[in-house]
């Protein structure tokens, strides 16, 4: 949900691209309106359905509200905002989301890239590898959770402790290591769940980059004598720039704002609350709805920093397109 | 990386150049398809042990090391459709079924006529408009929760789906504005003029001329909106109970309530995500368009 304020954030970039893309001044009145009626049911819809709750939130987060105390409820100033900043907690969860996003990003960035490579090449079976790799992005997320919570994870008869009893058993040794993965390294085991979760996505939107790549350029460099990494480096890469920050920011949008697999592998326990996680168990398990507001308040903030980034790469997209 | 090393001398002191490289790259692709497989089968592996698991019996689903031969059986499905336990799965199924087809088709119905205004003939401020759509998915769908939880509440809304239909609304309607914006504007503007010279008037424009050209890009739309409509956890959690939960809702509620079961639990998750896979596997170019927001052609 949004804030007025991205919107006037965005006025920027539209003085630039407005100029030059917008048509001829509407001159008619009548035929001004017939363009934008069109428009008005769409923008009327998310204005009401996104706007509007988020002014809600902003005026409880500076209430003394909680559902459990139903009697003192009234103004408090920034009292929940006050409480917000020095309770480590929320501190924890902003770490948690930071850290949490940017390794994900980063990691299945990368493995899309190379994935993307080895599938951008003509093997036999291209295809039915391609449908294999997308397969962990179609399963609902809350079936992959609970997938690595209980049939990967689980320390007594997961997958992964079973392989190690059964490799451990070829080397005629029955004590094999049996971690708990999810007490042990928490953070790094949901992490390997959304990773293996948006890998595909990433692999997906790079090949279609790759895709639409000009070949007679590559082609022409390599008679030049141009070796593959020399290509990669020079060709490839500056192409696939584009696709790579669209993957990014995509992936950052939706990694941000994981709310599944936090809750079902962790219920947030051993530091892998993220900021999602906390609003929802401050509103929904403390009941506390002006210090839920206050914090959801404080993702927006945070999200704005983040959506002005990611937008300004959108905008420069867009503005190549326009051209 | 060793046939690089063992071929590269080789290729530097033969007398017939040409030869030697031509023989490398065909080793070198064979290798990289192997790798190729080898990756597909590493991410396709939980998905398959998920499958397997959901048709081994209970006792030989939780063995420790892993039981690869052991006999199959539907126990884990027949449980699952609550023919054991009596806890029937077919509601929340037709719930998520009802909330992801209704709010695709109003998704459909708002983003169409609004990308048309948005490509065909832009209307001022047009790229105002196209980021403000953009950025309400950028911003965490916890700000808003609270007040439409409390205004659902005191309306008697909570605990409906059509409560979801709204807000699963919102939440794909700024993509598919995106999407159907790039697939309208390679509508030939010559066409439409030629159209509206006719007397065609705006509904005959849209619904003769450009739902035709643009039917691929509508495709990829609605099955973005019902995917992502479908795997919804979070308001689903929050806003329905009893009578309108979600498929999504029932798998987190089915682990708690049945105890650990880790056949059962697999073959419900397997059913659960098997419309989405079904509706992937089917359109996954689309899916690749649909996700880049029609920026990737």
């Amino acid at each position: 949900m949004s804030t007025p304020s991205v919107t006037r954030r965005l006025r920027a970039p539209r003085s630039a691209v407005g100029r030059a893309a917008s048509s001829p001044p509407a001159a008619r009145p009548r035929g001004a309106w017939a363009r934008r009626a069109p428009l008005l049911p769409a923008l009327l819809f998310m204005i009401v359905v996104t706007q509007l709750p988020f002014v809600g939130t902003l005026v409880i987060s500076f209430m003394r509200w909680n559902a459990l105390d139903p009697g003192d409820r009234g103004f408090a100033g920034i009292q929940n905002y006050k409480e917000e900043f020095t309770d480590p907690q929320l501190r924890s969860a902003l770490t948690t989301t930071v850290v949490l996003t940017a390794a994900v990003v980063a990691v299945s960035l990368l493995l899309g890239l190379g994935l993307a490579l080895l599938l951008d090449r003509k093997f036999i079976g291209r295809g039915a590898v391609r449908t294999l790799l997308i397969t962990p992005f179609l399963v609902v997320p809350v079936a992959s959770a609970l997938l690595w919570k209980h049939a990967l994870y689980n320390a007594t008869y997961g997958l992964f402790n079973g392989t190690l009893t059964w490799l451990w058993s070829l080397f005629g040794s029955d004590n094999a290591p049996q971690p708990d993965w999810l007490s042990v390294v928490p953070l790094l085991s949901v992490e390997a769940s959304l990773v293996w979760q948006w890998t595909p996505f990433m692999m997906l939107i790079l090949l279609a980059g790759l895709q639409s790549r000009p070949t007679d350029i590559a082609e022409a460099a390599r008679v030049d004598g141009a070796g593959a990494w020399h290509i990669f480096r020079y060709l490839t890469f500056p192409h696939l720039r584009r696709y790579l920050e669209l993957a990014a920011l995509l992936g950052t949008v939706y990694v941000v704002q994981n709310f599944d697999a936090v809750f079902t592998l962790t219920s947030g326990g051993l530091g892998t609350a993220n900021l999602p996680y906390t609003v929802y168990t401050t509103f929904y398990q403390a009941h506390d709805y002006g210090q839920a507001s206050a914090e959801g308040v404080i993702v927006v903030v945070l999200s704005i920093i983040v959506a002005t980034f990611a937008l300004r790469t959108v905008s420069s997209l867009f503005r190549e397109e326009i051209r | 990386m060793s046939a690089t090393t063992l071929t590269a001398p080789a290729a530097a002191t033969a007398p017939a150049p040409g030869h030697d490289p031509r023989r490398r790259t065909r080793r070198n692709s064979t290798l990289l398809g192997l790798l190729a497989w080898l990756c597909g089968i590493v991410f396709f592996l939980p998905f398959a042990w998920m499958v397997l698991t959901s048709l081994h019996s209970e006792q030989d689903a939780a063995t420790n090391p892993p039981s690869l031969g052991a006999a199959l059986t539907l126990n884990g499905y027949r449980e699952f459709f609550g023919s054991g336990t009596g806890v029937s799965p077919w509601p929340p199924l037709i719930n998520s079924l009802t909330a992801s087809v209704a709010s695709t088709v109003l998704v459909l119905l708002l983003a169409t006529p609004a990308a048309y205004a948005l490509s065909i003939k832009p209307v001022r401020k047009w790229t105002d408009v196209m980021f403000f759509f953009l950025s309400t998915k950028m911003l965490p769908a916890v700000a808003g929760l609270l007040p439409v939880y409390l205004i659902a509440k005191n309306t008697g809304l909570l605990d409906n789906i059509w409560l979801l239909v709204i807000l699963y609304t919102s939440m794909n309607l700024p993509i598919a504005v995106w999407m159907m914006r790039s697939f309208l504007a390679d509508v030939p503007v010559a066409i439409l003029e030629a159209a509206s010279i006719d007397g065609a008037g705006l509904p005959t424009v849209l619904v003769r001329i450009v739902a035709p050209v643009v039917a691929p890009g509508i495709a990829a739309t609605a099955l973005i909106s019902f995917i992502f409509s479908w795997n919804e956890l979070l308001f689903a959690r929050v806003l329905t109970g009893v009578v309108a939960n979600t498929a999504p809702v029932f798998l987190t509620g089915f682990v708690t309530s049945q105890g650990l079961f880790l056949a059962k639990v697999c073959a419900a998750a397997v059913c659960i995500s098997l419309p989405v896979l079904a509706a992937g596997f089917a359109a996954q170019d689309k899916l690749v368009q649909g996700l880049s927001l029609g920026a990737v052609k």
